[in-house]
């Protein structure tokens, strides 16, 4: 069988790599090698009762084949991707609308490259029309339409009420060029245009595969390939699909806009970056580190609520006792504490103890400044200036004379990042100093011991 | 005068082939760098087990395609848009429905819900971003307090929340993303540097930091600095559309879901791409990913209606889940990691675990 070979490039010498045709070209390429002669599923002519069945080849042929050829350990996967190029329309079952694939007996048969997706078919109504009725003419069982289909064509026939002898007349004739054909193309013609037809307008109930994603419609590089008419017939339709509008010629970037890209490729060129090897040791640290926290790997205590139906574990977290093994998740690091509210309040607790407070106090005032609306900014700016940063303020904190001046700069036109180098600076302050005493003070190991505790108290 | 149009001509020529240069440079330092795979580290440690992942709960009630959804902080609740123009609040727990909104568009593709849970945030091809503050009220009509918030010239294609119910952070179809002021509705900074769509954006997870980044259709996933609108770090390794991108927990890396059937894992400290997760098999494209909370699995939907589970560290894939009935559009882990949620264009969503 002759490839198609539907992706050549347009005019402007371009292969189409929008997404949908990326997807067809790999279901064409799998398709390719299905059909090879020497490594590809036999297909043969099955002797039925009265005549013969041409071009066949079995379900189990297709799932057996995947198997083998496309290194798939499961014979469910196998059956689910064959399934998909069904019912995208790259074969179909000879006697089913339902394009499914089943892993047995059944006969299946090639799609023509005439009719793959990737032609990037839009058959009108008027010809779904024609195909219809065209079938009513021909006196074969097994061209009779289905329940769904003569509904169709009912409708149809009312929407076309004036063009109906058109319609006909196409159909007709088409009818007419069918019956000189030899029986056997015929079979597997008929068969291969239902098959088309059972893609575009599918079975009440299964996935149209031709839906696209309204994002992606919009950007087919070659709107004028889209084809709409499968019988050459012409329509007084728009000859343009409203989604596909022409692909704007991709603009040339402007000396300023590569003038900024140079700059932008030697800032990331002057970029520190990090040894492969240390990095992957960081992020295996770090899923070591959680992995008792994570519900889809250790099991939570005492069960995960969608699964037993029994919602404790959310209790206990709503509570205001934090349980050991959120305690120790504070351990793992400062901002462990400064994500959890009950961390928040237990540091804020031993700083206050301490009476060194103020760092945090200031650390959590600006980051409830950035959360507020911008309206809010320049008092709540001002309200922490008095607080912690002015000549004379009651929390006074400790920040670097660098800071301190740019912070000095930015209140005078006040924005939400008005404090940032400061704050900043703070939380460094706090990682390396109060973060660390909290850490070892008694407070924060005897709620780690907590529980151990508890226990005790118990005999 | 002809001679300065050649002049002109020239320069650009010139300042393209030296951008051409320094980025190729830079390909050069990273791959310098690179002296082990993931994969290959990742070898002493155990592999997972079998795991047993089911749908514990099937969401029914959207009339047509789930286009997003997004978690409540309250780890039970969740809202979900679909193609229909309806946005849903649900009790997934429960499964009931407790808040629906119509909106004026269809394909809503975009939702979010506010930290307090006070509020939700959609927009689609409406180009705009509206928020909805919750009622406790069953009988009042929540259309009637709608805000909109943000203004694009194209599509909405996903929304987020910052840390606050205050500021929302959209993506569109325009090519750009845009930092707003909830209550005013003010542009508090935009993004420039997509050369297409953006699809999807996520905020680092970090206490301190100012970043997020973002995916779109000219294949690039963009880091940038939320304070001053500036583009950090740029990774372009996909072959097609990014259609989906997530923070690693820690914030130091990412993953993305691209219509090239692949995920890849980005590391920012290394400033490379580290692992790409794929199979010959694996044909239609990733539509969402999301990580469990130890960042060990990674949870990708795709176009051929399965979720496929990564083992994110040595590269394999654990678990092929089945049960949509079409494509999966988006994928979202709870806030507490028990579950993650399905949406599909079979109408339905799912709560696995």
């Amino acid at each position: 069988m002759a490839k198609n070979n539907s992706l050549h490039p347009n005019s402007n010498g371009e292969t189409d790599d929008s997404p949908n045709m990326l997807v067809y070209r790999k279901m064409e390429d799998v398709i390719a090698r299905m059909q090879d002669e020497k490594n590809g599923i036999p297909i043969r002519t099955v002797k039925s009762f009265l005549s013969k069945i041409p071009s066949v080849f079995s379900g189990s042929d297709i799932v057996q084949w995947l198997l083998k050829n496309l290194c798939i350990e499961d014979q469910v996967e196998a059956l689910h991707l064959g399934t998909l190029m069904a019912a995208h329309g790259y074969f179909f079952p000879i006697s089913d609308h339902v394009l499914t694939l089943k892993d047995d007996g059944t006969f299946y048969r090639f799609q023509t490259p005439y009719f793959w997706p990737s032609n990037c078919w839009e058959p009108e109504n008027t010809d779904y029309a024609v195909y219809l009725c065209k079938r009513t003419m021909q006196n074969k069982a097994r061209l009779e339409l289905a329940d769904y289909e003569a509904e169709s064509l009912a409708r149809l026939q009312r929407a076309f009420a004036r063009k109906w002898e058109f319609i006909f007349m196409q159909a007709e004739a088409q009818a007419k060029v069918d019956k000189k054909r030899d029986k056997i193309e015929r079979k597997i013609l008929d068969s291969q245009e239902r098959a088309f037809w059972d893609v575009h307008r599918p079975v009440p109930g299964c996935v149209n595969t031709t839906e696209v994603d309204i994002k992606k419609s919009s950007r087919m590089k070659n709107p004028h390939k889209t084809r709409k008419s499968v019988y050459g017939l012409q329509n007084d339709i728009r000859s343009h699909s409203p989604t596909h509008t022409p692909a704007p010629e991709a603009k040339q970037p402007t000396e300023e806009e590569l003038r900024e890209q140079i700059k932008f490729w030697q800032a990331q060129l002057d970029r520190h970056r990090l040894k492969m090897s240390k990095v992957a040791e960081s992020l295996l640290s770090y899923t070591e580190q959680y992995s008792d926290y994570d519900p889809f790997l250790s099991t939570p205590d005492p069960s995960n609520p969608w699964i037993s139906d029994d919602t404790t574990l959310w209790e206990m977290e709503a509570s205001k006792e934090p349980g050991q093994t959120r305690v120790r998740r504070w351990g793992f690091g400062i901002d462990e504490v400064l994500k959890d509210p009950v961390g928040r309040e237990q540091f804020l607790k031993f700083l206050e103890s301490e009476f060194s407070s103020e760092n945090l106090r200031f650390w959590l005032a600006v980051q409830e400044l950035k959360r507020r609306p911008i309206r809010e900014v320049p008092t709540r700016v001002q309200e922490i200036w008095e607080e912690f940063l002015a000549p004379g303020a009651p929390s006074a904190i400790n920040v670097d004379s660098k800071s301190y001046d740019k912070t000095t700069q930015n209140i005078k036109d006040p924005g939400r990042y008005a404090f940032e180098d400061a704050q900043e600076h703070i939380y460094k302050l706090m990682k390396s100093d109060s973060y660390s005493r909290f850490i070892r003070s008694s407070a924060y190991q005897e709620l780690l011991q907590a529980k151990k505790k508890k226990s005790k108290n118990l005999f | 005068m002809a001679c300065q149009g050649l002049a002109k001509g020239e320069t650009t020529n010139t300042l393209k082939a030296e951008s051409e240069s320094l980025k190729a440079k830079l390909e050069e330092e990273r791959a310098k760098l690179h002296d082990v795979e993931l994969h290959q580290v990742a070898e002493k440690i155990d592999a997972l087990g079998q795991f047993v992942m089911k749908t514990r709960r099937t969401l029914k009630g959207h009339g047509n395609k789930v286009l997003c959804m997004d978690w409540c902080r309250d780890k039970r609740r969740i809202v979900s848009s679909s193609q229909d123009g309806k946005v849903i609040v649900w009790d997934a727990y429960t499964t009931n429905k407790e808040h629906a909104v119509t909106m004026p568009c269809t394909w809503v593709m975009a939702c979010a819900y506010a930290p307090s849970g006070c509020a939700v945030a959609c927009g689609g091809l409406d180009n705009k971003c509206s928020v909805y503050p919750l009622s406790l009220d069953k009988n009042e009509n929540l259309a009637a307090k709608k805000k909109s918030v943000a203004m694009h010239t194209n599509y909405l294609s996903s929304c987020s929340f910052t840390n606050s119910d205050m500021q929302i952070l959209t993506s569109s179809g325009d090519g750009t993303c845009a930092l707003w002021d909830v209550e005013s509705g003010q542009l508090l900074q935009s993004f420039h540097g997509h050369s297409a769509d953006v699809l999807s954006l996520d905020l680092a997870p970090s206490e301190t930091g100012n970043t997020f980044v973002s995916g779109g259709c000219d294949k690039k996933a963009n880091v940038w600095d939320m304070r001053s609108g500036q583009n950090v770090q740029s990774f372009e390794t996909h072959e097609s559309d990014i259609n989906n991108v997530k923070y690693y927990p820690s914030g130091d890396a990412f993953a993305t879901g691209s219509d090239d059937a692949t995920c890849r894992l980005y590391d920012l400290r290394a400033d490379r791409e580290v692992a790409i997760y794929s199979k010959d098999s694996i044909i239609f494209g990733a539509s969402s990913v999301d990580f469990s909370l130890s960042g060990r699995l990674l949870f990708a939907g795709y176009n051929d209606y399965t979720i496929n589970v990564w083992d994110v560290l040595k590269g394999t894939r654990v678990a092929i889940l089945f049960g949509h009935e079409n494509r999966v559009s988006t994928v979202r882990v709870s806030p507490d990691g028990t579950a993650f949620c399905s949406g599909s264009w079979d109408n339905t969503l799912r709560i696995w675990a």
